[in-house]
């Protein structure tokens, strides 16, 4: 795979398999996804990109039925080794889903201390400047700095979402898996986030599942094409888009088929 | 307007008036009992009915307000007791209840639900009456929290499975362990419908008698102390209801329309908390 040298390894998986049952939905996946990069996973529905990210953060195994097999490989341990914890793993891969989910019992302020508190004791100072520093990155401080303890719920949709980056960002993970962030959002919203991911791979290696092509080919450095569960390629993103490797591939993300 | 659009139109305007007048016949039913109460019972009411207790019979005057008081404290008893339980039964059955134990519990639920209230009372007599040798407030409560718990299990239940399952995941996503998902994001975000669960089991419970026949016993005299026969609002309504004595008939119907005020304005409270639920959850 295409790691330029001077990048750290974070995240690979090797042969990873995730099944439903015993319906496979992720066949003996290898993957690596170089620190401080996007990585864009494409691929029609039901292709097993979604299950992929949930393999990494270890989600996938909390619906009933699921299990996995093969590695993943975070900083060369293995994530799925017996005396992992999944809690403490989940604090250090932080994710955002489809749709905003912000706790609706809590303020804009909790919502993004909500990660910060179960993370052990910290000072009120250290909480403040944690949410604030959060709500930064996620491009969010200028709209809410005033109403920090309103309802969430009063924010639009792009900022319910660009709430949840905050969240998942205020207790410092290591990796930020995005489910096809935008794709409950509008143009605008879409747009916002899209900044935030470069913004955002400076601090996090960035895995994005993603319907959309044009989104893939915007925000990502590199880019995996899974197909019925497989890894079909993974490349540059320029070049993936311009000069595929593989006939499926090509009639992918030429619109032929998906 | 051709036929078809007519007939329509007027299967249309059948419908609903007949679903109008059902929903009258509903409504009926409860304007006639407050109206019935407010004529036969409304007269009684004044500020010794509140702050006396029963006079001997053939004497006029006195008040209720050892039954006042004896209804407050073994339905909040019955609260304290039943509300922990059935709560934690009906998170225990949304989050942990997939299994056979969960399936006993629900099914254990549903016949505690579904058995008459009468049958309840001479199990608290059994177990609480017999062995402490004497009636008392404390086992009127335990007939009454028998009798919430299922109800509340099962509205608990049906409240937490409300919460959107992207919530749980959100919450999980986040590093939070199992437990703490469950009481601080998905209990939390059910609270304003399990309360609501709470005090319409409360309110139902308010009004039963059969419970508390073999249990508080009734008492004619004011008393706090739980482990002595107690005076109840409906146990009062029924012994003076069914008594031979005029006076008594007026002061069963003020009774009555006491426990009934009782009842409505924990069911509006209810409603209440419901309705700001939907103006902040949702």
């Amino acid at each position: 795979m295409v790691a330029s040298a001077n990048t750290r390894l974070r995240l690979e998986t090797v042969k990873l398999t995730a099944l439903f049952g015993k319906h496979r939905a992720v066949r003996d996946v290898s993957l690596l996804f170089p620190a401080h990069t996007v990585t864009a996973i494409i691929g029609p529905s039901g292709c097993g990109k979604s299950t992929l990210l949930r393999c990494l953060n270890r989600m996938h195994e909390l619906t009933p039925d699921a299990s996995v097999v093969g590695e993943v490989l975070l900083d060369d341990i293995n994530i799925y080794a017996p005396g992992v914890n999944p809690v403490e793993l989940r604090r250090r891969v932080g994710m955002v889903f489809q749709r905003p989910t912000p706790f609706p019992t809590m303020s804009i302020y909790d919502n993004v201390a909500a990660g910060l508190r179960v993370n052990g004791k910290r000072t009120h100072h250290d909480v403040d400047e944690a949410v604030a520093r959060a709500l930064q990155q996620a491009a969010l401080w200028d709209e809410v700095k005033d109403r920090l303890r309103t309802s969430a719920l009063a924010l639009s949709g792009g900022q319910q979402q660009r709430l949840c980056i905050a969240r998942a960002v205020a207790p410092r993970p290591e990796i930020l898996l995005l489910d096809e962030p935008t794709a409950s959002l509008d143009p605008a919203g879409t747009l916002r986030i899209e900044e935030l991911c470069h913004a955002l791979k400076r601090l996090y290696t960035i895995v994005i599942v993603t319907h959309n092509m044009q989104q893939a080919a915007r925000v990502s450095d590199y880019t995996a094409f899974m197909y019925l569960g497989s890894l079909i390629e993974v490349s540059r993103t320029d070049e993936i888009f311009t000069k595929p490797k593989m006939e499926q591939t090509e009639a992918y993300i030429t619109g032929r088929f998906g | 307007m051709s036929s078809r659009a007519l007939r329509r139109h007027l299967i249309s305007r059948l419908m609903t008036a007949l679903v109008v007048v059902l929903c009258s016949l509903a409504v009926l039913a409860l304007v006639l009992i407050m109206g019935n109460l407010v004529i036969k019972g409304a007269s009684s009411i004044d500020w010794a009915f509140f702050t006396k207790s029963p006079v001997p019979a053939g004497q006029t005057g006195g008040g209720v307000a050892n039954a006042i008081v004896g209804t407050g404290i073994i339905v909040g008893l019955a609260a304290l007791i039943g509300v922990p339980v059935g709560v934690g039964a009906g998170l225990y059955l949304a989050e942990y209840g997939s299994g056979k134990l969960g399936f006993i519990v629900r099914f254990i639920a549903d016949v505690l639900n579904g058995t008459p209230s009468i049958v309840v009372g001479i199990v608290a007599w059994t177990f609480v009456v017999r062995p402490m040798h004497r009636f008392s407030a404390l086992a009127g409560s335990v007939a009454l929290a028998v009798l919430m718990i299922p109800m509340l299990a099962r509205t608990t239940e049906e409240m937490v499975r409300l919460v959107p399952h992207s919530l749980r995941e959100a919450a999980l996503a986040l590093g939070y362990p199992r437990w703490r998902t469950s009481l601080k994001v998905v209990a939390r975000t059910a609270l304003s419908g399990i309360v609501t669960g709470c005090l319409v089991g409360i309110a139902r419970v308010a009004g039963e008698t059969a419970p508390l026949l073999f249990t508080a016993l009734g008492n004619l005299n004011f008393t706090l102390s739980i482990t002595q026969p107690m005076q109840a609002l409906s146990l009062q309504i029924y012994v003076y209801g069914t008594g031979p004595f005029e006076e008594w008939h007026r002061l069963a119907w003020a009774s009555a329309l006491v426990l009934m005020g009782l009842v409505l304005s924990i069911s509006l409270t209810a409603r209440w908390v419901t309705r700001e639920r939907h103006g902040s959850v949702r």
